[in-house]
């Protein structure tokens, strides 16, 4: 029987992922890191400006180890569609996206306390791939040391409702590991529990 | 920026028998931090296939070159001077352009430009140990610096790192966001390594070895060393499964 390894289809397979190790802020967050004088500023810090459209959030995200531990060398990237729904990016095929938002953030876990803050927006929803809406929701990217590939993961709020991914049967037990806590006045606390009967939903996107 | 590029309606899958392990007790840090439960499989939607972009002006003159770009005036990195340099592709073969890349090492005594790091060997006080640089319209990116050394780590009774450097690259997907290491042909701790045997399969460390490239050195300068990065194959939207009406 032919061994389809021996005649890939593609010439190519994706670059293996290796973790991000304890040093990853000297990398892509090197002002954070106190190596100053290289780049003008962190990428990622400021997602929004006075113009931004939509309700302003702060979201609080803390990444929980399998033994209760807050991982204080996490790093963690989000990308998320404006108020209106549309994503800035130069392969949004919609329509402009608001040129005031740029969708994408980037944060180091605090050193003491672990937890990594965005000051974001709320986003709209967005279109599933067969055409349902998706809830607002955040999409998150974490790695850190111990983590081999990078763990993929989303935020949703409280209000989400008919969703094409919450409402997956095989979820259903840990659906609450996927929506963001939010106190009335726009401030958001996520936990993200890498192990344990917490554990978060991570996705194979 | 819309409709510059054209949509992609989802990526190869990702195969996790080639990518590292989550859990691997030879590699300790990782028993605690590796999800249990299995990963919930999702279709991609424009969630996953868009991503942010990043324009050329945000990159520094000297941002390519860590030998230079901590350095005081006049001053260079100290270390043995080499040039990185390959093309991002796809699993089809095809360039990925306008590719943000980032790097980031050790100094060439194996030490960290970081407060956590406490191993004996000198810091430089002319090498920082970062840089970034964008491919270009065939994939293309160099970058400038010096071979970092191996070190010491805390995992087993006496385990090393390899020379590496590591790399963090966007694609023009989140979903195909990647974070991985570079090594050095002929190095004899590759093997050795707990964190390069989180990979099984020897033909998937080979491709994270970077080679020695004496055609692109430049005599009585520098090294270079030549290292692709493939970045994970996308299918086009022309025929969309969707849902009546839509």
């Amino acid at each position: 029987m032919l061994n389809p390894d021996d005649f890939p289809l593609y010439p190519f397979k994706e670059s293996p992922s290796q973790t991000a190790g304890p040093y990853v802020h000297i990398g892509l967050t090197p002002n954070f890191s106190g190596i100053t004088g290289v780049y003008d500023a962190d990428l990622g810090t400021v997602m929004i400006n006075d113009q931004t459209k939509g309700e302003r959030i702060t979201l609080e995200i803390c990444v929980i180890d399998g033994g209760g531990a807050p991982l204080k060398d996490a790093l963690v990237e989000i990308w998320q569609a404006g108020a209106d729904g549309l994503y800035n990016a130069r392969n949004e095929p919609r329509d402009e996206a608001d040129p005031n938002f740029t969708g994408w953030g980037r944060a180091a876990a605090d050193a003491e306390t672990g937890i990594l803050r965005f000051e974001t927006i709320k986003p709209g929803p967005v279109p599933f791939a067969d055409g349902r809406l998706q809830a607002p929701h955040i999409n998150v990217w974490i790695v850190a040391r111990g983590i081999n590939l990078g763990l993929s993961t989303r935020i949703y709020f409280d209000d989400a409702d008919d969703d094409p991914v919450l409402s997956r049967m095989d979820i259903q037990d840990r659906k609450a590991s996927l929506i963001a806590r939010g106190d009335g006045g726009g401030k958001y606390r996520h936990d993200i529990h890498l192990q344990g009967p917490l554990e978060t939903v991570f996705f194979d996107i | 920026m819309s409709s510059n590029r054209a949509p992609i309606a989802s990526f190869f899958p990702r195969d996790r028998q080639w990518h590292p392990k989550p859990l691997d007790p030879g590699y300790k840090s990782s028993v605690l931090r590796a999800p249990s439960r299995p990963l919930v499989a999702v279709a991609n939607s424009l969630s996953e296939t868009t991503g942010p972009a990043f324009g050329h002006d945000i990159i520094g003159a000297l941002d390519n070159d860590l030998i230079l770009n901590f350095a005081k005036p006049g001053m260079s990195a100290i270390g043995e001077r080499i040039i990185v340099e390959g093309r991002v592709l796809d699993e089809r073969g095809q360039p990925v352009s306008n590719v943000l890349l980032e790097f980031w090492q050790a100094n060439a005594g194996g030490r960290y430009r970081h407060k956590k790091d406490g191993y004996l060997a000198a810091l430089d006080p002319n090498f920082g140990g970062c840089g970034r640089t964008i491919s270009g319209d065939d994939g293309a990116y160099a970058f400038r610096t010096v071979r970092p050394g191996p070190y010491p780590w805390p995992n087993g009774p006496n385990d090393w790192r390899p020379a590496h450097i590591h790399f963090s690259v966007f694609g023009h997907g989140f979903a195909q966001r990647l974070i991985t290491q570079m090594y050095f042909e002929g190095d004899p701790l590759i093997p050795r390594c707990p964190i390069v045997r989180t990979i099984n399969d020897p033909r998937a460390i080979d491709q994270l070895t970077a080679r020695l490239d004496m055609n692109a050195s430049v005599p009585m300068d520098a090294l270079s060393y030549r290292f692709d990065i493939i970045l994970r194959g996308s299918r086009s939207t022309l025929f969309e499964n969707r849902m009546e009406g839509n």
